[in-house]
């Protein structure tokens, strides 16, 4: 069994308000200095480990993000 | 002889049962039909109504496009037939690519419930032929994911080709981009807006009935095939 | 929060959403290793053992209360016995401090009242007949302290809460309305409150497809750390369709579905954890003390819902209780109670979604979306198949016996023997002290009408201007806004008008109104008048849509039962209540109490929150609220103006006083106006109509001039103080339209029946603003900036 995260962040063209609100509340609640926020998702997967990247490639794409408004990466790491 | 509308209803839908009533109202008969089902019952077209189909999980309307349902209803529509997605349905068919583009968070951030003005762009769509060019509607719209996003491409490429349907006026409510409400495919047969009128049938319960003219112009479509 | 497992192999296999965490082992009946065994409290073990040391204080349990639990069952509780009665012997269970009180409404009700009640208080909700073969059910209840803690989720987990109480009595939930209160609405706190309860409610409400359409939002200092959370829900049924919350028929299995159940809300329950085991890693003093936070799911809630509907009309279902406050434990001992056998429960086969949960806190978690249903044995196929169907999980973890006990096994040893209703329905009976407080003397006699008043045209009419942008009396819309009105396509009125109106029967255009009041500011200078001025509102406001007023819900929030002045404010509010109730011929049918709202010595505001449902033959006779519907308007004042500024929001916004007394009840001129609205509206008389309240008749011609869009010419009588007229909150009033054609008509059936009525002008479509003559003109513009600006340039 292997460890996958797939993280799904929001194309940097397509509003984001809740990264908006995040980086508007900081300055509020006192935290300088963090001029930009999005907000995103992380998928962690328990897979089999005869499941391919290409396949990993596949359900990120064709599930676990929308391409048309979101970016995806997917990394294999440490159990 | 009545026209047979289908009504899909998955887990989680809501406005099934209005969408169910308008279609009787504009005199068609409205079939029920279960996510689960590869099954379109010999309908003439097919409503894939408002709500948070799997509580919007993942996206809103990702799961449901996935359903056994909707692989009919994309066959179906391949071959011309009319579907119109509402709100959430129009986040299904946008997840299921039989609509370009994606519904995002509002803007505002906030849960929308509002009588909404709406221009009409698009008069010739199966679902749009009753109104008159620019006459305003007023509708309700009410979602928290219902701002429309699509690339500068796709978007030139919707208006060039005068396939927005409606645009909102007066203020935009939700940062949909372009002021776009709802829109059609290329043969002006699948359409999806965010607004709801399936709740403008009737001054007694809504605004106004402005929303009758959409299930009205799609039985006209459906006689004259 | 909660994860997904898809099956995206192959065309359509469907998509399973899970809506629960990772599956558990549940016990398969196999035996416990010997060293877990040993550490179980079962009954014999407690029955050996009567001098083991038990956290009952830290339960909350009293020491007359546990020797008490001792004498009932002849022998020590065990652990899970212990939970049961801590949590089921609480006061937001049990009702200790409020039983001798509510015990009133019961003695006053009569059997003419009663006639409609097809269930009434004790059932999960009241139910009423409202003809053509429907009934309708309806309940407020609190969620107060949750919402402090997580405004979010505390608010979201009261709209689901008393949603499945209404599924429990066989009804389709049809719509919503939630009172709520907070601290001043300029106050930091508020803030972090305010938006996160409104976020809460329409996120579950809407959600679920509810219509909101009603309810209250109000500031006041008292509720500062304290916010009121209220949440009302209709459901509408067939009356064959009633079912009740019994467990009877020997044999019957105990079926328990939706969510899994895990450690919410378990809070002060995990400190019997650590008594059980020494070094276990998964539970005992292992784990972390826990929030007593439950976190919603409303998905998971909707599929419920259509899963006990199907499950009803397809007769599948004998008894249903749902699991709130106190979860298996309350929905076992209910449905045991109220049954007329034993019952005997397998907490092994309760499915779970945390490891290692001990019996104590599977019977004491608050897992939100469980329902319980009593199940004949040749229905249970069939009910599992339903429940597949719209993927509910739904587990046999029991049944019926003809014993007389309640008895709940895990892993096979017995951990709970318990006579039911020693834990539902005969908990502790506190009667606690009443005492009126000294200062409610002082209080009365602090005469608002000594303070300095406006009196100039100008400056009246920046008083009417500095009142509409007032907190309590602005636009809701902020608030409104992000909650469904129209889901289900039968809501007929909805805020800002007076009363909610949904439409029950298309065919008929039968429908009901509701609304929910309570001037708390009133109830401190005077409970008992208090109260029933909470229920005049509620009544006139369902009066003024053309409903007839025909049964009472409340939601009682006070502070301290501990503190004597509480608890006189308390017994006066339930007697003035239950005696309007009796005097307008109205019964209440169920209700709420919520205790111990205060922070250190200072509780809120007695709070008495009254909710009235009526009916209506046809929902397309209803009264708007705005004017400007008709040609030609004339707009008259029913009932009577005194000089009334006790309590009023013209004495909190201008003096920031609370004094005198609140203005005078009159039951009979309530009735007496109630009774002309329905006729007016019978007979198309009346073309709008807005009661009057908080902010007298000023506040009423602001918000019918602009939510009809539409100016008005008013025209005080000859010899009226404007300021009186303007401002004062005398009751039993209420502002029409009537067409000039009906005007005649109208004005004779007032003077035939006695009812107070005077002229004040006519609504002017041509005109863009409120002119008063003699006092003031106000363009609709600057009023609508008014009245739409604050709650928007308070909360973003």
């Amino acid at each position: 069994m292997a460890r996958v995260v797939v993280d799904v962040m929001p194309k940097q063209e397509i509003l984001d308000p809740q990264g908006q609100a995040v980086a508007t509340a900081l300055p509020r609640l006192g935290f300088e200095g963090i001029s930009e926020v999005r907000q995103g998702k992380r998928f962690e997967l328990e897979v089999a480990d005869d499941v391919d990247d290409a396949q990993l490639a596949k359900i990120a794409e064709t599930l676990l993000a929308n391409p048309v408004i979101e970016d995806w990466t997917v990394r294999r790491v440490e159990s | 002889m009545s026209a047979k509308i289908g009504v899909i209803t998955f887990p989680g839908t809501l406005d099934d049962v209005d969408a169910a009533r308008a279609v009787r109202r504009a005199g068609a008969e409205a079939v029920s039909l279960w996510h689960a089902d590869h099954d379109l019952k010999g309908v003439d077209a097919v409503v894939v109504p408002g709500g948070f189909s799997y509580g919007d999980y993942l996206r809103c309307g990702a799961i449901a496009s996935f359903a056994p349902v909707m692989t009919e209803v994309v066959q179906a529509a391949g071959k011309g037939m009319p579907v119109l997605g509402i709100c959430n349905g129009f986040q299904i068919l946008c997840e299921a690519g039989l609509l370009p583009g994606a519904l995002t968070r509002n803007s505002g951030l906030h849960f929308v419930c509002r009588d909404q003005w709406l221009k009409v762009d698009n008069t010739t769509s199966a679902w749009t032929t009753r109104y008159d060019a620019g006459a305003e509607l007023l509708v309700p719209l009410k979602s928290g994911e219902g701002a429309y996003m699509a690339s500068p491409e796709v978007l030139d490429e919707l208006e060039g080709e005068g396939r927005v349907l409606f645009r909102y006026v007066e203020d935009n409510p939700n940062g949909s981009l372009r002021d776009i409400a709802g829109i059609t495919d290329a043969r002006g047969r699948v359409a999806g807006l965010m607004p709801h009128p399936e709740h403008a049938i009737d001054p007694l319960t809504g605004p106004t009935d402005d929303g009758l003219g959409m299930f009205l112009s799609a039985l006209d479509a459906l006689v004259a095939a | 929060m909660t994860d997904n497992s898809a099956d995206v192999t192959a065309s359509g296999s469907g998509v399973q959403a899970v809506t629960d965490g990772p599956t558990v082992e549940t016990g398969t009946g196999a035996q416990l290793p010997a060293e877990e065994r040993a550490a179980l409290d079962t009954v014999l073990r407690a029955s050996s053992s009567p001098d083991d040391e038990q956290p009952y204080r830290e339960l909350g349990l009293k020491d007359d209360e546990y020797a008490r639990i001792k004498e009932i069952l002849g022998r020590r509780p065990t652990d899970a016995e212990l939970a049961m009665y801590s949590v089921m012997w609480s006061e937001h269970c049990s009702y200790k401090s409020s039983k001798v009180h509510l015990k009133y409404f019961g003695e006053t009700t009569t059997d003419e009242m009663r006639a409609k009640m097809l269930a009434g208080i004790g059932e999960n909700a009241g139910v009423i007949d409202i003809g053509d073969g429907w009934a309708v059910t309806f309940k407020l209840e609190s969620h107060n302290h949750p919402s402090y803690v997580e405004p979010y989720q505390g608010a979201a987990t009261g709209v689901g809460g008393i949603v499945r109480d209404i599924m429990a009595m066989g009804a389709r939930p049809v719509a919503v309305a939630d009172p709520l209160r907070f601290g001043p609405a300029d106050a930091p706190d508020t803030k972090r409150v305010l938006p996160g309860v409104v976020a809460g409610v329409g996120g579950y409400g809407n959600c679920l497809g509810l219509p909101n359409i009603g309810g209250e939002v109000v500031f006041d200092e008292s509720y500062a750390g304290n916010p009121l959370v209220n949440a009302m829900c209709v459901g509408v049924l067939k009356s064959e369709d009633l079912h009740l919350a019994h467990a009877s028929g020997t044999g019957n299995k105990i079926v328990l579905f939706g969510a899994r159940t895990g450690l919410d809300g378990i809070g002060g329950v995990s400190v019997l954890a650590s008594e059980t085991f020494d070094d276990s890693a998964e539970s005992g003093t292992g784990r972390k003390k826990l929030p007593s936070v439950q976190v919603g799911d409303p998905f998971t809630e909707k599929v419920l819902i259509e899963c006990c509907l199907e499950l009803y009309h397809s007769g599948l279902v004998v008894g249903i209780q749902d699991l709130g406050g106190a979860g298996l434990s309350c929905a076992t001992s209910e449905l045991a109670s109220a049954g007329d056998g034993g019952m005997r429960v397998d907490l092994d086969r309760v499915p779970l979604r945390a490891t290692g949960m001990t019996p104590a806190e599977i019977l004491s978690s608050e897992s939100q979306e469980r329902m319980c249903a009593v199940v004949r044995p040749s229905d249970v196929d069939d009910f599992m198949a339903v429940c597949e169907r719209w993927d509910v999980t739904a587990t046999v973890i029991g049944e019926v016996t003809d014993g007389e006990n309640l008895e709940i096994y895990w892993r096979d040893e017995l951990v709970v023997d318990v006579p039911p209703r020693t834990v539902a329905h005969q908990g502790p009976v506190y009667e606690r002290p009443v005492q009126r407080p000294a200062e409610q003397d002082l209080i009365s006699a602090d005469n608002p009408n000594t303070l300095s008043r406006p009196s100039t045209p100008d400056e009246l009419r920046a008083e009417v201007l500095r009142m509409a942008a007032s907190p309590n009396l602005c636009s809701r819309e902020w608030v409104t806004a992000q909650y469904d009105r129209y889901v289900r396509g039968n809501t007929v009125l909805a805020q800002p008008s007076d009363g909610g109106v949904l439409r029950i029967d298309e065919e008929t255009g039968r429908g009901i109104a509701v609304a929910t009041d309570c001037n708390a500011r009133y109830t401190r200078l005077d409970p008992y008048a208090g109260a029933q001025l909470a229920l005049a509102e509620a009544y006139r406001n369902v009066a003024v849509t053309g409903a007839t007023p025909a049964a009472v819900t409340n939601c009682l929030n006070f502070g301290s039962p501990e503190d004597p002045g509480v608890m006189w404010q308390f017994q006066q509010a339930v007697r003035g209540l239950a005696d309007g109730c009796a005097e307008l011929g109205i019964p209440v049918t169920g209700g709420n109490v919520s205790f111990y709202n205060q922070t250190g010595e200072q509780p809120i505001l007695p709070t008495p929150v009254v909710g009235v449902l009526g009916t209506i033959d046809d929902v397309t006779r209803r009264i708007p609220t705005g004017i400007g519907g008709e040609e030609g308007e004339t707009l008259l004042l029913l009932g009577e103006t005194r000089e009334e500024f006790g309590g009023s929001e013209w004495a909190r916004v201008a003096h920031d006083h609370l004094g005198g007394t609140p203005p005078q009840v009159d039951l009979a001129a309530e009735k007496l106006l109630a009774e002309v609205l329905l006729a007016g509206s019978r007979d198309g008389m009346v073309s709008a109509a807005h009661d009057l309240s908080e902010g007298g008749l000023a506040q009423a011609l602001v918000e019918t001039a602009l939510i009809g869009e539409c100016g008005a010419r008013v025209v005080l009588p000859e010899g009226a103080d404007p300021f009186v007229w303007l401002f004062s909150e005398s009751a039993g009033r209420a502002l029409v339209a009537v067409p000039r054609s009906e005007e005649l008509r109208f004005t004779e059936m007032c003077a035939a029946r006695g009812l107070p009525c005077a002229k004040v002008g006519v609504a002017d479509a041509g005109s863009s603003s409120v002119d008063i003559q003699d006092v003031a003109e106000i363009p609709l513009a600057e009023l609508r900036e008014a009245w739409e600006g604050t709650l928007p340039a308070l909360f973003g």
